[in-house]
């Protein structure tokens, strides 16, 4: 497939990986900042190929991992209902809140359907007026235009059996909570290409000059990622702190006019709690005023909740990067994507979850390397 | 979850007010919504992520960036010898 093949090159990959070798003098700790970046590394065994001063680790973009145990509860209240048809993206349906998860409760009888689009469930609170539906609306700044016009167009069309629980998470407050902690150790980013998409980079110029730090915008291909980490090292090397667009091809400076447009209409930023990270404020959205008809929160009072999460789990010290999935004594034991304890485990873009899914608690990753 | 895939605008549509498009995705059809990417026409590459287009392909872009980093070792060589600063930045 065009700009997808050409980007998995491995002659080309080796040049790049060449080039680092040739830039790099002394040790750095980069991040990528998105899941789906993680899950490519780690598929592809980018890490081992680098050179053995350049260490990644692996950020807070993964939007199933970080929503929070209180919204995934209330989501699974909602979905028991008998009058809702509970609609998500397939990836939060293994999620394990405190009790069970959504998989569960549609074996229980619970109506839960995937939808590949939000706009979907139009079609099916059309298709159901009996019902009400209710779609989970998560992600970053990349799904959130998807999302909010799935509202827009609710109200444009008049239908009012459908509400969004809304838990949106934003990158740049996540990438300034991990700068600003006294135990980081991130001197590059890797940024998000598709959240940047739709966002633009002018958010980062601030976290870029105020903490000294390389952003590189990176698409999500192993050449694309590879690249990225070239011009983030010769930006370390070189001294220099600026932001970098390696993802030319999908990113322009000032994102997506038309969709930023969107999302400004239906959302409005809010503090949001991140699953084993806390509340970062100013870190999420929910539904503006004018659409707060369309709040699954507001219409279904599911009580209080309260939470419990294993105290063995680190997955928030993984999700800010200061320790890595082997570092967790539960990891491939009590640990794994059948029965995930703690938030990097429950999607396939959670470090633990792409980790044990390509085997790194089966061989050491030293052994990978000299393949 | 932030996955976006590249396809090709096969043809345009409206449904319900919203413009929409059939995207080939190397022979996979689906539909998506181009209310993002109204510039979009039959032909352009665009990214697609649940169903909505986010980004017009610039295949010019692309094609310079990937040629850079395609002929990375001859630039190396040519740079053998000379330890100043690199003869091109990667784009």
């Amino acid at each position: 497939m065009k700009y997808l093949d050409e980007y998995r090159d491995q002659r080309v990959a080796q040049k790049i990986v060449d080039e680092i070798a040739r830039t790099v003098t002394r040790p750095w700790v980069l991040m990528e900042v998105c899941g789906g970046q993680t899950h490519s590394i780690v598929r592809n065994g980018l890490d081992a190929l680098l050179p053995k001063q350049i260490e990644l680790v692996h950020g807070p973009g993964c939007p199933v991992c970080v929503t929070s145990l209180e919204m995934i509860d209330r989501a699974h209240a909602i979905a028991r209902r008998p009058d809702v048809i509970f609609c998500s993206f397939g990836d939060m349906l293994r999620v394990p809140g405190s009790d069970g998860d959504l998989f569960r409760i549609r074996s229980e009888g619970g109506n839960v359907r995937v939808v590949y689009s939000p706009l979907d469930c139009l079609k099916t609170a059309r298709n159901n007026p009996d019902k009400h539906v209710v779609f989970f609306a998560i992600g970053f700044e990349t799904t959130a235009p998807a999302n909010a016009m799935a509202v827009w167009q609710a109200r444009e069309l008049g239908i009012h059996n459908f509400s969004v629980l809304v838990s949106h998470v934003l990158v740049p407050p996540a990438m300034r909570a991990i700068l600003a902690s006294p135990e980081n150790r991130v001197q590059a980013f890797l940024g998000p290409g598709h959240v940047c998409a739709i966002s633009g980079w002018t958010e980062y110029e601030p976290l870029v000059n105020q903490y000294r730090v390389p952003v590189v915008i990176s698409g999500f291909e192993p050449i694309d990622i590879l690249q990225g980490v070239l011009m983030s090292v010769r930006q370390l090397e070189q001294g220099r702190a600026e932001l970098e667009n390696a993802y030319q091809r999908a990113v322009q400076r000032e994102g997506n006019p038309a969709a930023q447009q969107m999302i400004q209409r239906v959302f409005q930023v809010s503090d949001r709690a991140w699953r084993g990270i806390g509340v970062i404020p100013e870190s999420g959205f929910t539904l503006s005023d004018e659409f707060r008809d369309y709040n699954a929160e507001a219409i279904f009072d599911v009580g209080e909740i309260h939470t419990i999460e294993p105290a063995i789990c680190i997955a928030g010290e993984i999700l800010k990067g200061t320790r890595k999935p082997l570092d967790c004594p539960a990891f491939g034991n009590e640990c794994s994507p059948e029965r995930p304890l703690g938030a990097t485990m429950v999607s396939a873009e959670g470090a633990c979850a792409a980790y044990y899914n390509y085997g790194r608690h089966l061989v050491n990753i030293d052994s990978v390397a000299q393949r | 979850m932030c996955l976006a895939i590249p396809g090709r605008i096969s043809s345009l549509h409206d449904n319900l007010g919203v413009p929409m498009a059939r995207v080939d995705f190397g022979g996979i059809v689906r539909e998506a919504c181009l209310s993002y990417v109204p510039e979009a026409r039959i032909g352009d590459y665009v990214l697609v992520h649940v169903g909505f287009a986010i980004s017009r392909i610039d295949e010019e872009e692309a094609q310079r960036t990937y040629q850079y980093l395609a002929e990375m070792d001859q630039l190396a060589e040519l740079e053998d010898g000379n330890e100043g600063e690199p003869a091109h930045e990667v784009p």
